[in-house]
């Protein structure tokens, strides 16, 4: 298939972003741009399973979770560093999706979204009842850990490259999927996936694969985040809402596009942290947040890329 | 127009610039986050409520002292809202410290929440009052500058299991239960262990979901175990409808002790089943800590009565404080104290005086623990109450520990059916 | 044995209660194929609805419930031409999106009014002695209220001519148009029965349990197993799957752990979706 000229600024653009805080030794905007790059990855994963291969996950963050748990314990209770216990997790995830769609990918449209919120509170239930990974209570690293590390600070700068290191990667692996012959699969399946098995397209092992792929990032990113946030419990770990957050960050950006779920995440941050913070909508952030949504939704549906490709014809080869 | 706009913001952008850089001290920023949405609203809100009480009492009086400077600094607040989720309490406090230049920090509502907060506040080496947090597991960490107001969660429950004993040496089947959340695993575990230790047999040790609202077959399950009191719960919702569904069944047993909810002044809407329910609490109104109390444990009394806060919260708010508000209060006050006997703004100077303070307040008595659980709070004691009848009104009465008590507590419970 | 039959009457009761939620959903997805997403903060809304009732005009619960219905109806109606009725033949995820999107602006500005404060009815009925149990009259009222509430939507739908077309929509949309039925009425008239009856079982469930603005989420999610065990799109299912968790509920938690029930429930969600997608009745 035909590349375009996507990478060619998607990447520059998000090293840029990436080196800001880096440049400018600005941690105010280093936790804003890791928060960002946390969403860009998570957007950009549920897109190849969402936006491809046209399966809305709405419980995708059991991934994320998972990976969590996974890295988490292992740095925890092991003593594995960081990046080793990340692959861990990304890996483990990407096989627990393999599991799961060997069962769930069987189902569709809304019926397999809520399939997915169903394995996601199954499993929040049931890591709420396991003592070996804290139950409820969840796990608490000790501040020491961080020694292994230079300090602190120096740990959460650390969490800060790697996080840069998985969403680069994801949006990278994202776009060649999506301009792969196994990506034109994953959109046959999208149109029309009767036809698409009729054409001779392996649909079952075309949705298996796409699935943990979504799954594979989201498990690393959920290694950074709780190794930087220090402890873990299912709460915060399968939170349906951040699974819905996601889909909105497709939504905004323009889902089955590789460049739309990294503009959708951006936006969608920057828009939430003003909201969050400013003193006349900080209180109904959430309210205006699905006013957005809705207007996207009912006169937008393609998001902001699909618009700006349905509009301006030549942007086609740089916004894929 | 056009060059109008672009003076304007050319104007608005030389202000925000000049804005951020005046320097000389004139206030103190005190920053935290509160859940102003999401599930801990409620506590959250009750909480802040307390602490806007105390910056307003400290800067009517000009502020607070602060030695170095010679002279009164007033408090300025600097929070946002959290959602109740970890998800950005890191990036909002990294915010506060570093842009809104807050020279103290507050901890967010909740154990987990502050948890992550807390290694910010390491990070950065500033001083995180932690308030609203019981859970222990955040003190053992290693970190060196939070403080907790709220007796630890190992502590919640034991006082109910001295009064049993105290009131009925024979009551010895005990079911504890309690809610899947960080705080409420943290005190049943404890709860479990003390009794065990104290030669109750614990015939149930079951948790519940979050958010479970029917608590019918729960208590059957109990019922069937023939347990002479129970004790746990988590939050306020699930507390208040065990409580009710406890008293639609006709349980019978001789004391139910149940967390946080009997201790919300709101608990009384349930009428008769809210009767005899007894409950720990970090502060009550009718807890008499005062000036008298401390003079003779020969330590120092600061801040306000409670007689004042009482009637200053009420003027405001309209209702009685809960011990969420007391909480807010003080953590305030703790702070204005280090500040003022630290006699500057330094961190590790406040630090310092925070390691060293002993006081009671109207709250009860502050200090900190200083050896593996850093930061720990040693000294408050938790006061246990009890819903009684008085002239036809349900009112709280502080009955353990005897010295602190209010009204002889009434056994056993299910005398009211 | 009295353990059981306290279990076996509270999961009865309070089942039906479920059931009537769960309706509301099954409905609309059965009619619209819509999964409707604001179903929980509608629930919640229903709540506050009689609450507000009761403690400004007095109004028991079991009384006002009549007006909670026809504000359901109308809010329903209303939301359907708001966030639905541009989309309703797009794919699904964008009618998912779209109920989505509703509950936010409702848990949102729900949320800055109400706060998350809890809030509880005590319409101070006491409670039945029955077979050695006591059950609160509540209870056993917002049971029968519920069988009522599906009984008559029963007569509606299988006797009535708008009843009829509605069915005639919910098996084909285009052929009922061309039989001369206005669909676009019929559509938002079914969004509006389901909104009604979620709001409705919200407000009996409110007599029952203490609530916050956020308590719709829980009845949503059970409402999902219920329809997905009583098989998704028929009405009458979700009372037998409502009646199916109540019991559940209530008898599985006499012999284990309480806190696993939430797990249970949502493994039989996904193994019903896998084994048998029709739900326990539904045809092969």
């Amino acid at each position: 298939m035909k590349r375009g000229y996507t990478l060619f600024w998607l990447v520059p653009f998000l090293l840029v972003i990436s080196l800001y805080p880096v440049v400018t030794k600005s941690v105010i905007a280093r936790e804003t741009v890791f928060i960002i790059l946390m969403y860009v990855s998570l957007a950009a994963s549920l897109n190849i399973i969402m936006g491809y291969a046209g399966y809305v996950s709405f419980g995708h963050i059991v991934y994320y979770g998972i990976g969590g748990y996974v890295a988490f314990y292992l740095m925890h209770h092991v003593g594995v560093r960081l990046v080793p216990a990340m692959l861990v997790a990304g890996l483990f995830s990407a096989l627990m999706a393999l599991a799961v769609g060997e069962a769930v990918l069987r189902l569709r449209g809304a019926i397999f979204a809520i399939a997915t919120i169903g394995v996601n509170e199954a499993i929040k239930s049931l890591v709420t009842n396991l003592s070996f990974l804290g139950g409820a209570t969840g796990m608490f690293f000790n501040f020491k850990i961080y020694r292994a590390y230079g300090g602190a600070a120096k740990a959460i700068w650390y969490a800060y490259y790697v996080m840069v290191a998985v969403t680069l990667i994801t949006v990278v692996v994202s776009y060649f999927i999506k301009t792969s012959k196994f990506g034109l699969g994953l959109f046959s399946i999208r149109e029309d996936e009767d036809a698409a098995f009729v054409l001779g397209v392996n649909t079952k092992r075309f949705k298996s694969l796409a699935y943990a792929f979504s799954a594979f990032f989201p498990g690393m990113v959920g290694a950074v985040f709780f190794f930087k946030a220090g402890n873990i419990e299912p709460e915060d770990a399968f939170h349906l809402v951040k699974s819905i957050e996601m889909i909105f960050m497709v939504m905004l950006g323009g889902y089955g596009t590789a460049s739309g779920p990294v503009l959708g995440a951006l936006i969608y941050e920057r828009l939430k942290g003003m909201l969050l913070v400013n003193p006349l909508f900080k209180n109904l952030h959430l309210a205006i947040a699905g006013f957005v949504l809705l207007l996207i939704v009912l006169f937008a549906p393609g998001g902001l890329v699909g618009y700006l490709r349905s509009k301006f014809r030549k942007l086609r080869g740089v916004l894929e | 127009m056009r060059r109008f706009l672009s003076v304007l913001v050319g104007l608005l952008f030389l202000g925000s610039i000049l804005a951020g850089n005046v320097w000389a001290k004139n206030k103190i920023v005190i920053g935290f986050t509160m859940s102003q949405t999401g599930k801990l609203n409620a506590e959250s809100k009750d909480q802040f409520d307390g602490l806007k009480l105390w910056q307003d009492w400290v800067n009517s009086k000009g502020g607070i002292y602060v030695k170095a400077l010679g002279k009164r600094l007033p408090v300025k607040f600097v929070y946002y809202d959290d959602e109740s989720s970890k998800d950005r309490v890191q990036q909002l406090y990294v915010r506060l410290i570093n842009k809104d230049g807050a020279d103290f920090l507050i901890s967010p509502y909740s154990s987990g929440l502050t948890a992550s907060a807390a290694i910010i506040a390491e990070q950065y080496g500033k001083v995180m009052v932690a308030t609203g947090a019981a859970s222990d597991s955040i003190f053992n960490k290693g970190y060196t500058h939070v403080f907790q107001i709220y007796t630890p969660a190992s502590r919640y429950l034991t006082g109910s299991l001295d009064l049993l004993k105290a009131l009925d040496p024979k009551a010895k089947r005990l079911a504890i239960i309690y809610e899947q959340s960080n705080f409420a695993k943290a005190v049943a575990t404890a709860a479990k262990k003390y009794a065990e230790k104290k030669g109750f047999e614990v015939v149930l040790f079951e948790s519940y979901a979050k958010g479970t609202t029917d608590f019918t077959s729960f208590l059957n399950k109990i019922a069937a175990k023939k347990p002479d009191a129970i004790i746990g719960g988590g939050h306020f919702t699930d507390g208040e409808t065990f409580a009710k569904q406890l008293y639609e069944q006709r349980i019978r047993v001789k004391l139910v002790s149940l967390l946080v909810a009997p201790a919300v002044p709101k608990f009384a809407e349930i009428g008769k089943a809210a009767l005899y329910v007894t409950a720990p609490s970090q502060w009550e109104p009718k807890a008499k800590y005062s000036k008298e109390a401390a003079q003779r444990l020969g330590i120092e009394w600061y801040g306000p009565t409670a007689d004042w806060f009482v009637r200053e919260y009420k003027k405001r708010y309209g209702e009685a404080p809960g011990y969420h508000a007391a909480g807010g209060f003080v953590a305030g006050l703790v702070l204005q104290k280090a500040i003022e006997d630290a006699g500057c703004l330094d961190s590790e100077k406040v630090v310092k005086a925070l390691e060293k303070m002993n006081i009671m307040t109207f709250y009860g008595a502050i200090a900190f623990d200083t050896g593996e659980y850093y930061g720990r709070q040693k000294a408050h004691e938790m006061v246990y109450l009890q819903w009684q009848m008085k002239n036809g009104k349900l009112v709280k009465e502080v009955i353990w520990p005897e010295s602190a008590a209010s009204a002889k507590p009434v056994y056993p419970y299910y005398k009211k059916y | 044995m009295e353990a059981f039959v306290s279990a076996l009457l509270n999961g009865v009761l309070l089942g039906l209660a479920y059931g009537l939620a769960a309706i509301g959903l099954n409905l609309i997805w059965g009619v619209m194929k819509v999964i409707n997403l604001s179903h929980g903060a509608f629930i919640a809304l229903g709540m506050f609805a009689s609450y507000f009732l009761f403690h400004s005009f007095g109004l028991s619960p079991f009384v006002s419930v009549i007006l909670v219905l026809a504000l359901g109806l109308v809010v329903g109606m209303v939301a359907y031409f708001i966030a639905l009725h541009r989309v309703i033949s797009a794919p699904e995820l964008s009618t998912l999106l779209s109920t989505y999107s509703l509950s936010l602006i409702i848990i949102g500005v729900g949320t800055f009014v109400f706060t998350t404060n809890p809030r509880a009815i005590d319409v101070g009925l006491g409670s039945l002695h029955v077979l050695g149990t006591y059950i609160p009259a509540a209870k056993v009222l917002t049971g029968v209220y519920s069988l009522i509430f599906t009984v008559l939507l029963y007569i509606f739908l299988y006797k009535t001519w708008t009843g009829k077309a509605i069915r005639a929509v919910s098996m084909n949309r285009v052929a009922a148009e061309f039989m001369g039925v206005n669909t676009t009425f019929i559509l938002s008239l079914s969004f509006g029965i389901g909104i009604a009856l979620a709001m409705v079982a919200g407000a009996l469930i409110a007599s029952v349990f203490p609530f916050t603005i956020l308590s719709g989420g829980v009845y949503e999610l059970k409402s999902f197993v219920i329809c997905v065990l009583g098989g998704l799109g028929s009405p009458l299912g979700a009372l037998v799957g409502g009646l199916v968790l109540g019991l559940l509920e209530n008898v599985l938690t006499l012999k284990m752990s309480v806190g696993y029930v939430p797990f249970i429930e949502f493994l039989i969600l996904v193994v019903i979706l896998l084994v048998k997608p029709s739900g326990l009745l539904g045809k092969e």
